[in-house]
Protein backbone atom coordinates (compact mmCIF):
# COMPACT_ATOMS: atom_id res chain seq x y z
CA UNK A 1 0.00 0.00 0.00
CA UNK A 2 1.40 3.36 -0.94
CA UNK A 3 1.73 6.14 1.59
CA UNK A 4 -0.97 8.81 1.55
CA UNK A 5 -0.47 12.51 2.10
CA UNK A 6 -2.93 14.29 4.35
CA UNK A 7 -4.10 17.67 3.05
CA UNK A 8 -6.28 19.48 5.60
CA UNK A 9 -8.73 22.13 4.42
CA UNK A 10 -9.76 24.18 7.45
CA UNK A 11 -10.96 24.41 10.15
CA UNK A 12 -10.15 28.12 9.96
CA UNK A 13 -9.00 29.38 6.62
CA UNK A 14 -9.31 32.85 5.09
CA UNK A 15 -10.96 31.40 1.98
CA UNK A 16 -13.71 29.62 3.87
CA UNK A 17 -16.77 31.48 4.95
CA UNK A 18 -17.45 29.03 7.78
CA UNK A 19 -15.31 26.80 10.00
CA UNK A 20 -15.13 23.21 8.80
CA UNK A 21 -12.35 20.66 8.49
CA UNK A 22 -11.95 18.37 5.52
CA UNK A 23 -9.09 15.92 5.67
CA UNK A 24 -8.13 14.83 2.17
CA UNK A 25 -5.99 11.69 2.03
CA UNK A 26 -4.12 12.02 -1.23
CA UNK A 27 -1.96 9.85 -3.40
CA UNK A 28 -0.05 12.43 -5.44
CA UNK A 29 -2.74 14.69 -6.89
CA UNK A 30 -5.55 12.21 -6.51
CA UNK A 31 -7.89 12.20 -3.50
CA UNK A 32 -8.18 8.62 -2.20
CA UNK A 33 -10.23 9.17 0.95
CA UNK A 34 -11.89 12.03 2.69
CA UNK A 35 -12.93 12.65 6.27
CA UNK A 36 -15.08 15.46 7.57
CA UNK A 37 -14.82 16.89 11.05
CA UNK A 38 -17.44 19.17 12.40
CA UNK A 39 -18.63 20.71 15.64
CA UNK A 40 -17.11 24.19 15.28
CA UNK A 41 -20.46 25.84 14.86
CA UNK A 42 -22.71 24.14 17.36
CA UNK A 43 -25.24 26.22 19.27
CA UNK A 44 -27.63 23.67 20.75
CA UNK A 45 -30.60 25.04 18.87
CA UNK A 46 -32.77 21.92 19.23
CA UNK A 47 -32.32 21.96 22.99
CA UNK A 48 -32.72 25.75 23.24
CA UNK A 49 -35.96 25.51 21.31
CA UNK A 50 -37.48 23.43 24.12
CA UNK A 51 -37.04 26.40 26.46
CA UNK A 52 -38.61 29.03 24.17
CA UNK A 53 -42.24 29.82 23.44
CA UNK A 54 -43.61 29.11 19.97
CA UNK A 55 -43.34 32.79 19.07
CA UNK A 56 -39.72 32.98 20.19
CA UNK A 57 -38.69 29.81 18.34
CA UNK A 58 -39.18 31.64 15.02
CA UNK A 59 -36.40 34.07 15.88
CA UNK A 60 -34.23 31.20 17.06
CA UNK A 61 -34.58 29.03 13.95
CA UNK A 62 -34.16 32.06 11.74
CA UNK A 63 -30.65 32.30 13.13
CA UNK A 64 -29.71 28.74 12.19
CA UNK A 65 -28.53 30.04 8.86
CA UNK A 66 -27.84 33.52 7.56
CA UNK A 67 -28.32 32.74 3.89
CA UNK A 68 -31.51 30.70 3.94
CA UNK A 69 -32.91 32.42 7.00
CA UNK A 70 -36.52 32.08 5.87
CA UNK A 71 -36.59 28.39 5.04
CA UNK A 72 -36.33 27.32 8.69
CA UNK A 73 -39.18 29.53 9.98
CA UNK A 74 -41.13 28.40 6.90
CA UNK A 75 -40.83 24.71 7.80
CA UNK A 76 -41.42 25.40 11.49
CA UNK A 77 -44.59 27.38 10.71
CA UNK A 78 -45.80 24.51 8.52
CA UNK A 79 -45.19 22.03 11.36
CA UNK A 80 -46.90 24.09 14.08
CA UNK A 81 -49.84 25.00 11.85
CA UNK A 82 -50.26 21.32 11.11
CA UNK A 83 -50.53 20.55 14.84
CA UNK A 84 -53.01 23.36 15.44
CA UNK A 85 -54.92 22.80 12.20
CA UNK A 86 -54.56 26.40 11.07
CA UNK A 87 -55.27 27.51 7.51
CA UNK A 88 -53.63 30.89 6.81
CA UNK A 89 -55.10 33.62 4.60
CA UNK A 90 -54.32 33.83 0.88
CA UNK A 91 -52.47 37.08 1.35
CA UNK A 92 -50.18 35.51 3.95
CA UNK A 93 -49.59 32.57 1.61
CA UNK A 94 -48.51 34.88 -1.22
CA UNK A 95 -46.25 36.91 1.06
CA UNK A 96 -44.61 33.76 2.43
CA UNK A 97 -43.90 32.48 -1.07
CA UNK A 98 -42.55 35.86 -2.21
CA UNK A 99 -40.08 35.92 0.67
CA UNK A 100 -39.12 32.29 0.04
CA UNK A 101 -38.48 32.85 -3.65
CA UNK A 102 -36.58 36.13 -3.20
CA UNK A 103 -34.39 34.18 -0.84
CA UNK A 104 -33.81 31.46 -3.42
CA UNK A 105 -32.87 34.16 -5.92
CA UNK A 106 -30.23 35.73 -3.70
CA UNK A 107 -28.95 32.37 -2.45
CA UNK A 108 -28.46 30.96 -5.96
CA UNK A 109 -26.71 34.16 -7.05
CA UNK A 110 -24.46 33.82 -4.03
CA UNK A 111 -23.66 30.22 -4.99
CA UNK A 112 -22.87 31.07 -8.60
CA UNK A 113 -20.46 33.71 -7.31
CA UNK A 114 -18.83 31.35 -4.84
CA UNK A 115 -18.52 28.60 -7.45
CA UNK A 116 -16.70 31.05 -9.71
CA UNK A 117 -14.49 31.97 -6.79
CA UNK A 118 -13.62 28.32 -6.10
CA UNK A 119 -12.71 27.85 -9.74
CA UNK A 120 -10.43 30.88 -9.55
CA UNK A 121 -12.77 32.76 -11.86
CA UNK A 122 -13.32 35.89 -9.83
CA UNK A 123 -15.09 37.84 -12.57
CA UNK A 124 -18.10 35.57 -12.10
CA UNK A 125 -17.84 36.08 -8.34
CA UNK A 126 -17.89 39.89 -8.60
CA UNK A 127 -20.60 39.83 -11.21
CA UNK A 128 -23.01 37.51 -9.39
CA UNK A 129 -22.65 39.32 -6.09
CA UNK A 130 -23.26 42.65 -7.76
CA UNK A 131 -26.55 41.32 -9.15
CA UNK A 132 -27.47 39.91 -5.74
CA UNK A 133 -27.31 43.34 -4.15
CA UNK A 134 -30.63 44.71 -5.56
CA UNK A 135 -32.39 41.60 -4.20
CA UNK A 136 -31.06 42.33 -0.72
CA UNK A 137 -32.13 45.96 -1.08
CA UNK A 138 -35.58 44.71 -1.97
CA UNK A 139 -35.60 42.65 1.22
CA UNK A 140 -34.68 45.71 3.20
CA UNK A 141 -37.57 47.61 1.67
CA UNK A 142 -40.12 44.83 2.25
CA UNK A 143 -39.06 43.49 5.64
CA UNK A 144 -36.72 46.09 7.12
CA UNK A 145 -33.80 43.67 7.11
CA UNK A 146 -31.30 42.55 4.51
CA UNK A 147 -31.16 39.21 6.27
CA UNK A 148 -33.10 37.41 9.04
CA UNK A 149 -36.37 38.95 7.92
CA UNK A 150 -38.55 38.14 10.94
CA UNK A 151 -41.60 37.84 8.69
CA UNK A 152 -43.13 34.59 9.91
CA UNK A 153 -45.37 33.75 12.81
CA UNK A 154 -47.90 31.06 13.64
CA UNK A 155 -51.05 31.91 11.68
CA UNK A 156 -49.56 34.26 9.10
CA UNK A 157 -46.89 36.88 8.60
CA UNK A 158 -45.81 39.85 10.69
CA UNK A 159 -45.72 42.51 8.00
CA UNK A 160 -47.80 43.17 4.95
CA UNK A 161 -46.39 43.98 1.53
CA UNK A 162 -48.47 47.06 0.71
CA UNK A 163 -49.86 47.21 -2.81
CA UNK A 164 -48.09 50.55 -3.31
CA UNK A 165 -44.74 48.70 -3.16
CA UNK A 166 -45.63 46.19 -5.87
CA UNK A 167 -44.52 48.33 -8.88
CA UNK A 168 -41.08 48.81 -7.27
CA UNK A 169 -40.70 45.06 -6.76
CA UNK A 170 -41.76 44.40 -10.36
CA UNK A 171 -39.12 46.82 -11.64
CA UNK A 172 -36.36 45.07 -9.65
CA UNK A 173 -37.54 41.68 -10.93
CA UNK A 174 -37.57 42.70 -14.57
CA UNK A 175 -34.05 44.11 -14.16
CA UNK A 176 -32.99 40.89 -12.41
CA UNK A 177 -34.25 38.78 -15.30
CA UNK A 178 -32.04 40.67 -17.78
CA UNK A 179 -29.06 40.24 -15.48
CA UNK A 180 -29.68 36.51 -15.06
CA UNK A 181 -29.78 36.27 -18.87
CA UNK A 182 -26.32 37.82 -19.03
CA UNK A 183 -24.96 35.70 -16.21
CA UNK A 184 -26.48 32.43 -17.42
CA UNK A 185 -25.23 33.09 -20.96
CA UNK A 186 -21.74 33.84 -19.72
CA UNK A 187 -21.55 30.78 -17.45
CA UNK A 188 -23.15 28.26 -19.79
CA UNK A 189 -21.08 29.25 -22.82
CA UNK A 190 -17.72 29.72 -21.18
CA UNK A 191 -15.19 27.11 -22.38
CA UNK A 192 -13.12 27.47 -19.19
CA UNK A 193 -16.13 26.74 -16.96
CA UNK A 194 -17.06 23.81 -19.20
CA UNK A 195 -13.56 22.40 -18.87
CA UNK A 196 -13.51 22.79 -15.10
CA UNK A 197 -17.00 21.52 -14.27
CA UNK A 198 -18.16 18.99 -16.87
CA UNK A 199 -17.69 15.42 -15.69
CA UNK A 200 -16.41 16.68 -12.33
CA UNK A 201 -17.90 15.54 -9.01
CA UNK A 202 -20.46 13.27 -10.65
CA UNK A 203 -23.28 11.90 -8.50
CA UNK A 204 -25.33 9.15 -10.12
CA UNK A 205 -29.05 8.62 -9.57
CA UNK A 206 -28.24 5.66 -7.32
CA UNK A 207 -25.90 7.82 -5.18
CA UNK A 208 -28.71 10.32 -4.70
CA UNK A 209 -31.13 7.59 -3.60
CA UNK A 210 -28.55 5.99 -1.30
CA UNK A 211 -27.61 9.23 0.44
CA UNK A 212 -31.18 10.62 0.21
CA UNK A 213 -29.76 13.88 -1.17
CA UNK A 214 -32.26 16.66 -1.85
CA UNK A 215 -32.70 19.95 -3.69
CA UNK A 216 -30.61 21.06 -6.67
CA UNK A 217 -28.06 18.32 -5.83
CA UNK A 218 -30.71 15.66 -6.50
CA UNK A 219 -32.37 17.49 -9.38
CA UNK A 220 -29.04 17.82 -11.21
CA UNK A 221 -28.84 14.01 -11.25
CA UNK A 222 -32.28 13.72 -12.80
CA UNK A 223 -34.23 13.01 -9.60
CA UNK A 224 -37.21 15.39 -9.80
CA UNK A 225 -37.90 15.99 -6.10
CA UNK A 226 -39.07 19.40 -5.01
CA UNK A 227 -41.15 19.84 -1.85
CA UNK A 228 -42.92 22.84 -3.35
CA UNK A 229 -44.47 20.46 -5.90
CA UNK A 230 -44.54 17.15 -3.99
CA UNK A 231 -45.97 18.37 -0.68
CA UNK A 232 -47.42 21.76 -1.66
CA UNK A 233 -47.55 24.56 0.90
CA UNK A 234 -48.06 28.35 0.96
CA UNK A 235 -48.91 29.80 -2.47
CA UNK A 236 -46.99 27.27 -4.59
CA UNK A 237 -50.09 25.30 -5.65
CA UNK A 238 -51.75 28.59 -6.68
CA UNK A 239 -49.14 29.58 -9.29
CA UNK A 240 -47.70 28.00 -12.44
CA UNK A 241 -44.11 26.87 -12.43
CA UNK A 242 -42.05 23.82 -13.25
CA UNK A 243 -39.41 21.73 -11.50
CA UNK A 244 -36.01 22.13 -13.15
CA UNK A 245 -33.93 19.00 -13.59
CA UNK A 246 -30.76 18.18 -15.46
CA UNK A 247 -28.94 15.01 -16.39
CA UNK A 248 -25.29 14.38 -15.75
CA UNK A 249 -25.03 14.94 -12.01
CA UNK A 250 -21.75 16.86 -12.38
CA UNK A 251 -20.92 20.35 -11.15
CA UNK A 252 -22.03 21.86 -14.45
CA UNK A 253 -25.47 20.25 -14.14
CA UNK A 254 -25.85 21.67 -10.62
CA UNK A 255 -24.97 25.13 -11.90
CA UNK A 256 -27.44 24.73 -14.76
CA UNK A 257 -30.26 23.73 -12.37
CA UNK A 258 -29.61 26.72 -10.11
CA UNK A 259 -29.37 29.21 -12.97
CA UNK A 260 -32.62 28.02 -14.55
CA UNK A 261 -34.37 27.92 -11.17
CA UNK A 262 -33.75 31.64 -10.82
CA UNK A 263 -36.07 32.26 -13.81
CA UNK A 264 -38.75 30.12 -12.16
CA UNK A 265 -38.35 32.08 -8.92
CA UNK A 266 -38.80 35.40 -10.73
CA UNK A 267 -41.89 34.03 -12.44
CA UNK A 268 -43.36 32.71 -9.15
CA UNK A 269 -42.84 36.07 -7.45
CA UNK A 270 -44.50 37.91 -10.34
CA UNK A 271 -47.54 35.63 -10.17
CA UNK A 272 -47.69 36.04 -6.38
CA UNK A 273 -47.67 39.83 -6.85
CA UNK A 274 -50.64 39.44 -9.24
CA UNK A 275 -52.32 37.42 -6.49
CA UNK A 276 -51.59 40.07 -3.86
CA UNK A 277 -53.35 42.70 -5.97
CA UNK A 278 -56.52 40.59 -5.98
CA UNK A 279 -56.86 40.09 -2.20
CA UNK A 280 -57.62 42.60 0.52
CA UNK A 281 -54.68 44.56 1.95
CA UNK A 282 -53.80 43.91 5.60
CA UNK A 283 -55.46 40.49 5.78
CA UNK A 284 -52.28 38.70 6.82
CA UNK A 285 -52.98 36.81 9.99
CA UNK A 286 -55.52 34.52 11.65
CA UNK A 287 -56.13 34.34 15.39
CA UNK A 288 -54.33 31.49 17.16
CA UNK A 289 -55.45 30.63 20.66
CA UNK A 290 -53.30 27.71 21.67
CA UNK A 291 -51.16 24.94 20.26
CA UNK A 292 -52.81 21.66 21.28
CA UNK A 293 -51.02 18.43 22.10
CA UNK A 294 -49.84 16.68 18.97
CA UNK A 295 -47.13 15.88 16.48
CA UNK A 296 -46.36 17.92 13.38
CA UNK A 297 -43.94 17.49 10.51
CA UNK A 298 -43.29 20.58 8.41
CA UNK A 299 -41.19 20.87 5.31
CA UNK A 300 -40.12 23.63 3.00
CA UNK A 301 -37.93 23.72 -0.07
CA UNK A 302 -34.92 25.84 0.86
CA UNK A 303 -32.49 26.97 -1.86
CA UNK A 304 -30.38 23.93 -0.96
CA UNK A 305 -33.21 21.41 -0.69
CA UNK A 306 -35.77 20.10 1.72
CA UNK A 307 -35.78 21.55 5.25
CA UNK A 308 -37.57 19.26 7.69
CA UNK A 309 -38.89 20.30 11.11
CA UNK A 310 -40.46 17.77 13.44
CA UNK A 311 -42.31 19.26 16.40
CA UNK A 312 -43.81 17.39 19.33
CA UNK A 313 -46.22 19.49 21.38
CA UNK A 314 -47.37 18.54 24.86
CA UNK A 315 -49.99 21.29 24.98
CA UNK A 316 -47.73 23.79 26.77
CA UNK A 317 -46.49 26.98 25.13
CA UNK A 318 -43.13 25.60 24.05
CA UNK A 319 -42.21 22.53 21.98
CA UNK A 320 -41.52 19.30 23.91
CA UNK A 321 -39.12 18.21 21.18
CA UNK A 322 -38.01 19.99 18.04
CA UNK A 323 -35.94 18.12 15.49
CA UNK A 324 -34.41 20.02 12.60
CA UNK A 325 -32.93 18.49 9.47
CA UNK A 326 -31.26 20.97 7.14
CA UNK A 327 -30.64 19.96 3.52
CA UNK A 328 -26.86 20.21 3.87
CA UNK A 329 -26.96 17.40 6.43
CA UNK A 330 -27.71 14.86 3.72
CA UNK A 331 -26.06 16.72 0.84
CA UNK A 332 -22.62 17.14 2.42
CA UNK A 333 -22.44 13.38 3.05
CA UNK A 334 -22.32 12.77 -0.71
CA UNK A 335 -18.71 14.03 -0.84
CA UNK A 336 -17.59 10.42 -0.33
CA UNK A 337 -19.01 9.71 -3.78
CA UNK A 338 -18.24 12.96 -5.57
CA UNK A 339 -14.66 13.69 -4.42
CA UNK A 340 -12.86 10.37 -4.16
CA UNK A 341 -10.81 9.72 -7.30
CA UNK A 342 -10.77 13.42 -8.25
CA UNK A 343 -7.73 15.69 -8.20
CA UNK A 344 -7.32 18.09 -5.27
CA UNK A 345 -8.14 21.07 -7.49
CA UNK A 346 -11.44 19.50 -8.51
CA UNK A 347 -12.29 18.34 -4.99
CA UNK A 348 -12.87 21.92 -3.78
CA UNK A 349 -15.46 22.70 -6.44
CA UNK A 350 -17.08 19.28 -5.93
CA UNK A 351 -17.42 20.06 -2.22
CA UNK A 352 -18.81 23.49 -3.03
CA UNK A 353 -21.23 22.15 -5.63
CA UNK A 354 -23.78 20.97 -3.07
CA UNK A 355 -23.77 24.53 -1.66
CA UNK A 356 -22.89 23.25 1.79
CA UNK A 357 -24.06 25.20 4.80
CA UNK A 358 -22.31 24.17 7.97
CA UNK A 359 -24.16 26.39 10.40
CA UNK A 360 -27.35 24.65 9.24
CA UNK A 361 -25.89 21.25 9.85
CA UNK A 362 -24.64 21.79 13.39
CA UNK A 363 -26.74 22.81 16.31
CA UNK A 364 -25.05 22.17 19.69
CA UNK A 365 -22.17 23.51 21.85
CA UNK A 366 -20.88 23.45 25.42
CA UNK A 367 -17.49 23.65 27.10
CA UNK A 368 -16.69 20.58 29.22
CA UNK A 369 -13.65 19.12 30.82
CA UNK A 370 -13.05 15.96 28.76
CA UNK A 371 -11.78 13.86 31.66
CA UNK A 372 -14.11 14.82 34.50
CA UNK A 373 -17.22 15.80 32.57
CA UNK A 374 -17.41 19.02 34.59
CA UNK A 375 -18.84 22.09 32.92
CA UNK A 376 -16.24 24.79 32.36
CA UNK A 377 -18.42 27.71 31.26
CA UNK A 378 -22.09 28.49 31.56
CA UNK A 379 -24.23 31.11 29.87
CA UNK A 380 -23.50 33.80 32.49
CA UNK A 381 -19.75 33.23 32.15
CA UNK A 382 -20.04 33.69 28.39
CA UNK A 383 -22.00 36.93 28.82
CA UNK A 384 -19.42 38.19 31.34
CA UNK A 385 -16.58 37.30 28.95
CA UNK A 386 -18.33 39.07 26.11
CA UNK A 387 -18.95 42.21 28.20
CA UNK A 388 -15.31 42.23 29.30
CA UNK A 389 -14.08 41.94 25.72
CA UNK A 390 -16.41 44.70 24.51
CA UNK A 391 -15.12 46.94 27.28
CA UNK A 392 -11.52 46.25 26.22
CA UNK A 393 -12.29 47.07 22.61
CA UNK A 394 -13.97 50.33 23.67
CA UNK A 395 -10.97 51.34 25.78
CA UNK A 396 -8.49 50.62 22.99
CA UNK A 397 -10.51 52.92 20.72
CA UNK A 398 -11.07 50.31 18.03
CA UNK A 399 -14.47 50.27 16.43
CA UNK A 400 -14.84 54.06 16.70
CA UNK A 401 -14.58 56.34 13.74
CA UNK B 1 -54.07 5.56 -3.43
CA UNK B 2 -55.33 7.51 -0.42
CA UNK B 3 -52.94 8.06 2.47
CA UNK B 4 -55.20 6.14 4.82
CA UNK B 5 -55.16 3.14 2.52
CA UNK B 6 -51.35 3.22 2.18
CA UNK B 7 -50.86 3.20 5.94
CA UNK B 8 -53.44 0.48 6.49
CA UNK B 9 -51.81 -1.72 3.86
CA UNK B 10 -48.40 -1.44 5.47
CA UNK B 11 -49.84 -2.05 8.94
CA UNK B 12 -51.68 -5.13 7.59
CA UNK B 13 -48.60 -6.46 5.84
CA UNK B 14 -46.62 -6.33 9.08
CA UNK B 15 -49.56 -7.02 11.37
CA UNK B 16 -47.61 -9.00 13.97
CA UNK B 17 -45.12 -6.13 14.41
CA UNK B 18 -47.55 -3.24 14.35
CA UNK B 19 -48.57 -1.82 17.69
CA UNK B 20 -50.67 1.10 16.49
CA UNK B 21 -51.17 3.26 13.44
CA UNK B 22 -52.38 6.78 13.20
CA UNK B 23 -53.24 9.21 10.45
CA UNK B 24 -52.18 12.61 11.72
CA UNK B 25 -53.47 14.52 8.73
CA UNK B 26 -53.79 13.77 5.05
CA UNK B 27 -50.23 13.17 3.81
CA UNK B 28 -48.90 12.43 7.35
CA UNK B 29 -48.93 9.05 9.05
CA UNK B 30 -47.31 7.38 12.03
CA UNK B 31 -46.99 3.63 12.51
CA UNK B 32 -45.84 2.42 15.93
CA UNK B 33 -43.97 -0.85 15.55
CA UNK B 34 -41.92 -3.29 17.62
CA UNK B 35 -38.30 -2.17 17.54
CA UNK B 36 -37.11 -5.55 16.30
CA UNK B 37 -39.07 -5.07 13.08
CA UNK B 38 -37.69 -1.66 12.08
CA UNK B 39 -35.13 -3.02 9.59
CA UNK B 40 -37.64 -5.26 7.83
CA UNK B 41 -40.28 -2.54 7.46
CA UNK B 42 -37.71 0.11 6.47
CA UNK B 43 -36.33 -2.28 3.86
CA UNK B 44 -39.81 -2.82 2.45
CA UNK B 45 -40.44 0.94 2.27
CA UNK B 46 -37.04 1.78 0.77
CA UNK B 47 -36.54 -1.08 -1.66
CA UNK B 48 -40.02 -2.14 -2.73
CA UNK B 49 -42.04 1.05 -2.40
CA UNK B 50 -39.39 3.67 -3.25
CA UNK B 51 -39.63 5.78 -0.10
CA UNK B 52 -36.86 8.27 0.68
CA UNK B 53 -35.39 8.38 4.19
CA UNK B 54 -35.64 11.95 5.49
CA UNK B 55 -34.19 11.75 8.98
CA UNK B 56 -34.80 10.13 12.37
CA UNK B 57 -35.84 12.07 15.50
CA UNK B 58 -35.02 10.68 18.93
CA UNK B 59 -36.98 11.66 22.03
CA UNK B 60 -36.38 11.04 25.70
CA UNK B 61 -39.74 10.63 27.41
CA UNK B 62 -41.27 8.91 30.42
CA UNK B 63 -41.77 5.77 28.34
CA UNK B 64 -38.04 5.55 27.58
CA UNK B 65 -36.28 6.46 24.36
CA UNK B 66 -38.38 6.86 21.26
CA UNK B 67 -37.25 7.13 17.66
CA UNK B 68 -39.33 8.37 14.77
CA UNK B 69 -37.79 7.37 11.44
CA UNK B 70 -39.31 9.65 8.83
CA UNK B 71 -39.77 8.43 5.28
CA UNK B 72 -41.05 10.50 2.40
CA UNK B 73 -43.01 9.35 -0.63
CA UNK B 74 -42.13 12.09 -3.09
CA UNK B 75 -44.84 11.34 -5.62
CA UNK B 76 -47.70 11.85 -3.13
CA UNK B 77 -46.12 14.12 -0.50
CA UNK B 78 -46.74 11.54 2.26
CA UNK B 79 -44.47 11.56 5.31
CA UNK B 80 -44.60 8.17 6.99
CA UNK B 81 -42.93 7.96 10.40
CA UNK B 82 -42.00 4.59 11.86
CA UNK B 83 -42.17 4.97 15.63
CA UNK B 84 -40.30 2.64 17.98
CA UNK B 85 -39.99 2.72 21.77
CA UNK B 86 -36.71 1.52 23.25
CA UNK B 87 -35.61 0.38 26.65
CA UNK B 88 -35.18 3.02 29.41
CA UNK B 89 -31.89 1.70 30.73
CA UNK B 90 -30.11 0.26 27.72
CA UNK B 91 -31.59 1.72 24.52
CA UNK B 92 -30.38 -0.24 21.51
CA UNK B 93 -31.66 -0.92 18.03
CA UNK B 94 -30.44 -2.37 14.75
CA UNK B 95 -28.79 0.21 12.49
CA UNK B 96 -30.29 1.13 9.11
CA UNK B 97 -26.97 2.36 7.72
CA UNK B 98 -26.12 -0.93 6.04
CA UNK B 99 -29.18 -0.44 3.85
CA UNK B 100 -28.75 3.25 2.93
CA UNK B 101 -25.96 5.72 3.74
CA UNK B 102 -28.46 8.46 4.53
CA UNK B 103 -28.94 7.25 8.11
CA UNK B 104 -25.21 6.99 8.88
CA UNK B 105 -24.71 10.47 10.34
CA UNK B 106 -28.01 10.78 12.18
CA UNK B 107 -27.44 7.46 13.97
CA UNK B 108 -24.01 8.65 15.05
CA UNK B 109 -25.60 11.88 16.26
CA UNK B 110 -28.32 10.07 18.21
CA UNK B 111 -25.70 7.80 19.75
CA UNK B 112 -23.73 10.85 20.82
CA UNK B 113 -26.58 13.02 22.12
CA UNK B 114 -28.96 10.41 23.56
CA UNK B 115 -26.68 7.42 24.17
CA UNK B 116 -28.71 5.08 21.97
CA UNK B 117 -26.69 2.14 20.65
CA UNK B 118 -26.98 1.22 16.98
CA UNK B 119 -26.09 -2.42 16.49
CA UNK B 120 -23.95 -3.29 13.44
CA UNK B 121 -23.40 0.38 12.56
CA UNK B 122 -20.45 0.59 10.14
CA UNK B 123 -18.72 3.35 12.10
CA UNK B 124 -20.36 4.53 15.31
CA UNK B 125 -17.88 7.32 16.07
CA UNK B 126 -18.86 10.69 17.45
CA UNK B 127 -20.06 13.04 14.74
CA UNK B 128 -20.07 16.52 16.23
CA UNK B 129 -18.10 16.61 19.46
CA UNK B 130 -15.15 14.37 18.73
CA UNK B 131 -12.56 14.88 21.47
CA UNK B 132 -14.47 17.72 23.16
CA UNK B 133 -16.96 15.82 25.24
CA UNK B 134 -16.84 13.48 28.22
CA UNK B 135 -17.73 9.83 27.68
CA UNK B 136 -21.09 8.74 29.02
CA UNK B 137 -22.57 12.27 29.26
CA UNK B 138 -25.56 12.63 26.95
CA UNK B 139 -26.70 16.24 26.60
CA UNK B 140 -30.14 15.62 25.09
CA UNK B 141 -31.34 13.35 27.87
CA UNK B 142 -33.91 14.91 30.18
CA UNK B 143 -31.74 14.50 33.29
CA UNK B 144 -29.02 16.67 31.70
CA UNK B 145 -29.10 20.17 33.14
Amino acid sequence: MSRKTLIPIGPYHPLQEEPELFKLFCDGEIVRDIKWETGYNHRSIEKLSESKTYDQVFFLVERICGICSTSHPFAFANAVEEIAGIEITDRAKYIRSIIGELERLHSHLLWVGLAGHFLGYNTVFMWAWKYREPVLDLFEMITGNRNSYAMFKVGGVRRDIENSKIPVIRKVLSDARKKIDLLAGAVMDDPVIHARTKGVGVLTRQDIIDYAAVGPTARASGVPIDIRKDDPYAAYPLVNWKVITAEGGDVFAKAEVRLLEMYESVSIIEQCLDGLEKVREGDITVKVNEIPEGIGAGRAEAPRGEVFHFVVSDGSNSPARHKIRAPSYVNIATFKKSCIGQTIADATISLAAVDPCYCCTERMAAAYDVSSGKRLLNANDLIALSLKRTEEIRKSGAGHE
Amino acid sequence: METEEVIENIAKKFISDTVAFDLVKSRRGIITIRHTALTAIAEYLYRSEGYRFIIASALHTRRGFEIYSHFSMDTSGLILSLHVILDKEKPRIESLSNMFSASNWIEREMHELFGIDFLNHPNQEKLISDGNWAEGVYPYRKEFK
